[in-house]
């Protein structure tokens, strides 16, 4: 391209780096520099290089448990929303004939995507709640004498609840994947004899890889970086790994807050560089 | 060309028929997995809508009202009691305040994606840089953004406010949504469009202005949309970069953690209101382009 294009294609992103430097780049080399600070206990920070704050969070069993925990509920998390997420758009695109209809139910499923993350979040107090619809019409009927414990505040509810938000991020991706599969190679493989277990396994599976990568990372990111959904949702029950960070941060411990984000940070890097080997992401968000 | 173009017009059908027997070709009427994946996605929606409406319904008890079911009576006490009572906070002001960030977001938003998205259409040096860097931002953890912002702001000595520091925290969410949604709008826009434009003599601006804009309207208009919503419920990235005064989502989470009544619930319907009508507008507005548009084309 020549000079004069390139100048000009820099001048349009130049808005969105003004943003991106000043509120991405430089943030996060602010927090990897202030993990190697010390604290005066003030909030304030002494510009001492030290590796003491990484120190002290791979030698603390509570850190690893924190990880694991927060681990445990990304993988529980992405597992249940990849399933529903992959049926649900595999519904819309290959059995609602109607492209219209196809359309209107996909809008259904996004429309909560636009709203309070934390309203949708605390909507299951009412029906999870040792008093709500769930364990109510469960005495009524008979099926338990005594409301059952585990609903809400517990690991159950925080992946009800992140399931209940995140799906819609496997959805999307899987349904545009989806829809650009070419309706003919299915109809050629009906033809040449596939069952419908060859078709899902040797067709859709491979051609929605994409979609459902793209999802994963969404999925993984949002809740290894979730503090919000595990603190109310367990109860207090539950720590996670940004939980932990956040209190740090309540208490001015912000060195060893900055730490914890690095650390973070990387362990999100190197899942979402995992996902990214099996797809080329650019190719895909751009096409 | 002639030929080409009925050929165009004719496809469609064809294509639809293959569509409508690539599942079930053999067979009469739905395969039993349609009935299985029809429960499974009514079963979803139902899960997806359930608990919200538990909430507003909630949210109408009287002063007995509690937390779960059954309903306490019928009245907007509770809504009163939201605006009214000082101890749930500064619900109005906080309102106020998210919904005059989310516009300046908005606005921002839309302007800075359409021009990424024109500068993506074609590969320039170190837009591989500018890419990945977005997608960074999308994927980083919001809470840690927010402290490193909270900690620049420390470091040169600025206090952070809703109308300063949370417009750039924010926009660091919206942004890398707002280019992805300009990434699809751009790749549907045929570039002999601009070059017909240019070749009738329009300036740049013109073109722009004339054929550009309208035609990527309704993508537009998603960007808005996404906009408006993610910045007005965001939090995360919001936490440590609003300063002193909370925004609506801040305000949420100090109830939730402080408030037993169904004043929280009030506020949920609320706010889940503003969001429906924002998301009634945009896509009623995107409907209404493509729905003239439908209208024009055979008169051309």
């Amino acid at each position: 391209m020549s000079g004069r294009g390139q100048i000009l294609s820099w001048l349009y992103v130049t808005p969105l780096m003004l943003v991106l430097v000043p509120f991405f780049v430089a943030p996060i080399l602010v927090v990897l520099a202030a993990s190697f600070f010390q604290s005066d206990g003030f909030g304030g920070l002494i510009a001492d290089p030290t590796l003491q704050n990484y120190a002290d969070i791979f030698s603390s069993t509570l850190t690893a448990n924190l990880y694991i925990e927060t681990i445990k509920f990304t993988a529980l998390t992405w597992l249940f929303s990849m399933i529903i997420g992959f049926w649900v758009a595999y519904f819309l695109v290959f059995h609602v004939r109607n492209p219209l209809l196809a359309i209107g139910l996909f809008l259904l499923c996004t429309v909560p995507f636009w709203t309070s993350n934390i309203i949708r979040m605390i909507s299951w107090i009412p029906l999870l709640g040792k008093e709500g619809l769930i364990n109510t019409a469960l005495l009524r009927v008979g099926v338990i004498h005594e409301p059952l414990e585990f609903l809400l505040f517990s690991g159950f509810s925080v992946v009800v609840a992140y399931v209940h938000q995140l799906t819609i991020f496997m959805i999307v991706p899987i349904f545009n994947a989806m829809a650009r599969i070419d309706k003919r190679i299915v109809e050629a493989a009906l033809d040449a004899g596939a069952s419908r277990l060859d078709i899902m396994r040797m067709i859709i599976l491979p051609l929605s890889k994409n979609g459902i990568a793209l999802g994963s990372i969404f999925v993984v990111s949002i809740v290894m970086g979730d503090f919000f959904v595990i603190k109310v949702m367990s109860g207090g029950g539950s720590a996670s790994v940004v939980g932990a960070l956040y209190e740090d941060v309540g208490v001015l411990q912000y060195p060893s807050a900055a730490a914890s984000a690095v650390v973070l940070t990387i362990v999100v890097t190197l899942l979402v560089a995992l996902i990214l080997r099996t797809v080329d992401i650019r190719k895909e968000l751009t096409r | 060309m002639n030929a080409a173009v009925r050929g165009a017009v004719a496809a469609p059908p064809v294509s639809k028929a293959v569509v409508a027997h690539a599942i079930a070709p053999r067979a009469q009427g739905r395969p039993w997995t349609f009935y299985v994946l029809s429960t499974v996605f009514v079963l979803y929606v139902l899960a997806l809508y359930g608990p919200m409406i538990c909430i507003y319904v909630l949210s109408f008890q009287d002063v007995r009202g509690g937390l779960v079911f059954p309903m306490k009576g019928l009245s907007l006490h509770w809504f009163v009691d939201l605006f009214t009572q000082v101890r749930t906070g500064d619900v109005k002001g906080s309102f106020e305040r998210s919904i005059k960030l989310a516009a300046i977001v908005t606005v921002a938003t839309v302007i800075m994606s359409f021009l990424a998205g024109w500068a993506f259409r074609r590969r320039f040096t170190g837009d591989g840089v500018v890419f990945y860097l977005m997608i960074g931002s999308l994927v980083a953890p919001g809470l840690v953004l927010s402290i490193g912002v909270g900690l620049v702001l420390h470091f040169i000595g600025v206090e952070g406010a809703w109308y300063t520091s949370a417009i750039g925290a924010q926009l660091s969410w919206t942004l890398p949504f707002g280019v992805l949604v300009m990434f699809a709008v751009m790749s549907r826009f045929d570039r002999t469009w601009e070059e017909a434009a240019y070749d009738l003599g329009a300036t740049r601006w013109q073109t722009i202005r004339l054929v550009v804009i309208p035609i990527l309207a309704p993508g537009l208009v998603a960007v808005a949309l996404f906009g408006f919503t993610l910045s007005y419920d965001e939090f995360a990235r919001t936490l440590q970069t609003a300063g002193s005064l909370n925004t609506l989502p801040l305000e949420i989470w100090t109830m939730t953690l402080n408030i037993t009544s169904p004043s929280l619930y009030a506020l949920g319907t609320v706010t889940t209101v503003i969001s429906f009508v924002i998301i009634a507008i945009c896509l009623g507005a995107i409907a209404s382009i493509q729905k003239r548009r439908a209208v024009r084309v055979p008169a051309i």
